[in-house]
């Protein structure tokens, strides 16, 4: 069967299983969108590149399978630079297609050429510059196999123009090693001899903690998680990428460890003798001073990527396996820590003196933001997506909404790209239309990328956003204030202009707002029955509110700045 | 065989070298990935050789000289292992390896210093491979410490335009030495 390169680019998604495609012609590009028109794939159409990017990574948190976004050469392709490294620094698995001007123009300046495989190098785990039709079913299969085996990530492919309006003879690979990969071989046996000092390990520990990582969500090991973690009866964190990977209200869950986590779980992994690190990569918000960082504990480092293993911690044990063959091993080995009861103990009575606390809300307001979520997650329903920008609304996300299932957490965890939380609620919708989709936002955030939703509203996608508006710019605003004695340099934005609640109107959506708490109740309630255009919600919160419990930069986790209502108390 | 003698800190070389020799696939790019990997990760690269594998039009050789001191060799191999690009790694360390290099120097001669120029060369082993009535270019493939020994003693020259390859190498035949 003859096909142009474009037809065989889209047979080629088709055969991939793809469903969406968030994205937005062009030049370049144009030859694939008249095939598309024929194709039983569903294609959202973006207002701006970036969005298509973000909404592909919201898809492919919320669903596991690889992000597809398709966009044209030169600006179409610089425009989605911000999500692929986003994509690159939190391992999602995306696929990213651009078109390219004709093979003959490349090198010659021609009209919207750009050197997109150059400037992706560094953010992406693979890119490929197709050279001819015959090619793309090729390129294609080996870019979803790269994107979602192995540490996922993103995959780009440079479609020339001349490329896709080439014939060629339609075939598909029908096997990996027909995807020409000699070097890829995401595939590992465990190390037999590493498991067996792991458990050795273990068995000598008395304050063992397990590190969960966003890893084990990517490798689906939340039931080998959850099994071991209650055959061992070990404490567990999660940190920012891994929320939801084991259920809040477990009892033996610490909560978010990190620069703004929960005390106990900072501390925990201070004081532990035995870190098992699950898919984390001892990010420095979370290890704070590295030389501080959990000074007397032993290290056992599970990954799939073996780059991670000493690059910042050293690893007593370093086990390159996905997550929940390494659990299921260790499990066979009957893998046990000695008695935990002193460990629990002091585990127990840190959780006593420092739980999560905000101030009491006052009737009048302004809203504790804090408390807004919490009042949020009341009223949703189970299983509930959360997205969020990057800024205090989202620490304060992360630290006060349950998350009791893997995938209901997306955010921008090692890039913290303002800006990503609606185009990303868009996209896990698209990709779990079964489920309601809340973006907590910020002010700032909400204005880098609102305009995506008129993509929601055009193309049916109901997602609710609340945004915390506290007329700054707060996470910068807290640092100022903490850190350069109240000198505020440029994070004032008021809270009036934009006006959100015509902004959002204006967009197709319903706009909402809420100042005090009588209001707030209102807003959610009413916000929750709508279920066919998207909600905006305009929360007015309090400027002067800050995110605690707090570790400065390049401090030490011993030094963490617990809430002002929990200072002094005896630790 | 035994290693080659160990010139401290006067090498040209970093002393905590080592030796990748990198099987690539033969592609477009190949060596910027590896160029941009080496520079975004801060690793040092202390020389790079490429050229194609065996008679294969399908693999490169990239023999890379890395300075272990900028990162830990464990971090440069696994790193650079990600790269879909990078076939296979062999990490050699300079006691286990034969190493050897090329190089090349225009030298302008005159009347006043032939002589010492011509001992400097036979002492060095170099070959002269081309002359003018004014200038010779010479030639050494040796270690690179005698590649190191000879630039050395060509600084006492004026007027030296000097070119090294960086250096191939491959494992040493039996056991290896001690380190
Ligand atoms: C694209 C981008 N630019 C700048 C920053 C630095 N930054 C981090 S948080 C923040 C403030 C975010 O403001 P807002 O969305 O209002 O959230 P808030 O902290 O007020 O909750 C800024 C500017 C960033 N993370 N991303
Ligand atoms: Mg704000």
């Amino acid at each position: 069967m003859q096909l142009t390169g474009a037809e065989a680019l889209i047979k080629s998604l088709e055969q991939q299983g793809v469903d969406s495609v968030f994205g937005l012609p062009g030049g370049a590009i144009l030859p694939v969108y008249d095939p598309l028109l024929d194709s039983s794939i569903r294609h959202i159409l973006v207002r701006h590149e970036q969005g298509a990017g973000h909404m592909a990574e919201g898809y492919a948190m919320a669903t596991g399978r690889a992000g597809v976004a398709m966009v044209t050469s030169g600006p179409g392709a610089t425009n989605i630079v911000t999500p692929i490294g986003n994509a690159h620094m939190d391992s999602t698995p995306l696929v990213v297609i651009t078109g390219q001007v004709a093979t003959g123009s490349i090198g010659t300046d021609a009209f919207q050429e750009c050197d997109i495989t150059g400037i992706t190098m560094g953010i992406t785990k693979h890119n490929f510059l197709v050279q001819s039709a015959q090619e793309i079913p090729r390129a294609v299969a080996a870019a979803f196999h790269l994107a979602t085996t192995g540490r996922p990530g993103p995959v780009l492919i440079d479609v020339p123009k001349d490329v896709t309006q080439s014939m060629m003879d339609w075939w598909y690979p029908s096997t990996i090693e027909e995807y020409d990969l000699p070097g890829y071989r995401p595939e590992i046996a465990l190390d037999e001899d590493a498991v067996d000092r792991a458990v050795q390990l273990i068995a000598e520990s008395e304050r063992p903690v397990l590190y969960v990582g966003g890893g084990t969500l990517k490798s689906n090991a939340t039931n080998e998680l959850l099994a071991f973690a209650e055959r061992t009866g070990m404490p567990v964190v999660t940190t920012l990428m891994a929320r939801g990977a084991f259920p809040d209200s477990h009892e033996q869950h610490l909560g978010m460890p990190g620069m703004h986590g929960v005390y106990t779980a900072v501390t925990a992994l201070q004081r532990a003798d035995l870190l098992i690190s699950l898919g984390a990569r001892f990010d420095d918000r979370v290890t704070g001073k590295i030389s501080a960082f959990a000074a007397g504990a032993k290290v056992i480092h599970v990954d799939i990527d073996r780059a991670e293993f000493n690059k910042v911690r050293h690893a007593d044990v370093a086990l390159q396996s996905n997550v929940g063959a390494a659990l299921r091993a260790l499990d066979a080995q009957g893998a046990t820590p000695a008695s935990m009861d002193a460990w629990w103990r002091e585990i127990r009575s840190w959780q006593e003196t420092y739980p999560l606390v905000y101030d009491e809300p006052t009737l009048e307001g302004p809203l504790r933001p804090q408390h807004v979520i919490a009042s949020i997650a009341e009223k949703a329903e189970p299983g509930t997506i959360v997205t969020s920008g990057v800024g205090q609304h989202q620490m304060w996300a992360a630290q006060f909404w349950d998350f009791e299932e893997p995938r209901t957490w997306i955010n921008s965890g090692g890039a913290g790209t303002m800006g990503f939380g609606v185009p990303a609620a868009i996209g896990a919708k698209v990709g779990r239309p079964d489920r309601t989709v809340w973006c907590i936002d910020g002010d700032g955030c909400f204005q880098m990328t609102a305009q995506e939703l008129v993509t929601a509203r055009a193309e049916g996608i109901p997602i609710k956003v609340a945004i915390l508006n506290n007329a700054y710019l707060g996470m910068v605003r807290q640092w100022q204030e903490m850190f350069y004695e109240e000198r505020y340099s440029e994070v004032y934005l008021s809270a009036d202009l934009p006006d959100y609640v015509k902004w959002a109107e204006a967009m197709g959506c319903v706009g909402l707002r809420a100042t005090n708490l009588k209001e707030m109740d209102d807003v959610i309630d009413e916000a929750n029955k709508i279920n066919d255009v998207p909600v905006v919600i305009d929360f007015r919160t309090d400027s002067s509110e800050k995110v605690f419990p707090m570790v400065a930069s390049g401090a030490s986790n011993d030094d963490i700045i617990v809430h002002p209502s929990q200072q002094g108390r005896a630790r | 065989m035994s290693p080659e003698p160990f010139l401290g800190t006067t090498s040209r070389t970093p002393v905590r070298h080592h030796i990748l020799s990198v099987l690539v696939e033969n592609k477009a790019g190949v060596l910027a990935r590896i160029a941009g990997l080496f520079a975004r990760r801060g690793f040092n690269i202390y020389s790079l050789a490429v050229a194609p594998a065996e008679s294969h039009a399908r693999f490169s050789r990239v023999t890379i000289v890395v300075d272990a001191e900028s990162a830990p060799l464990e971090q440069i191999v696994g790193q650079l292992d990600k790269l879909v690009n990078v076939v296979a790694i062999t990490d050699l360390a300079p006691a286990d390896a034969v190493e050897r290099e090329l190089l090349l120097a225009t030298i302008q001669t005159n009347t006043a210093n032939r002589t010492s120029l011509l001992d400097t060369l036979a002492n060095a082993g170099a070959a002269i491979v081309d002359v003018d009535p004014g200038a010779v270019t010479v030639m050494l493939a040796g270690t690179p410490a005698s590649c190191d020994q000879l630039e050395r003693a060509l600084e006492s020259f004026s007027d030296v335009e000097l070119h090294r390859t960086g250096r191939v190498a491959l494992p040493r035949l039996g056991e290896a030495a001690p380190q």
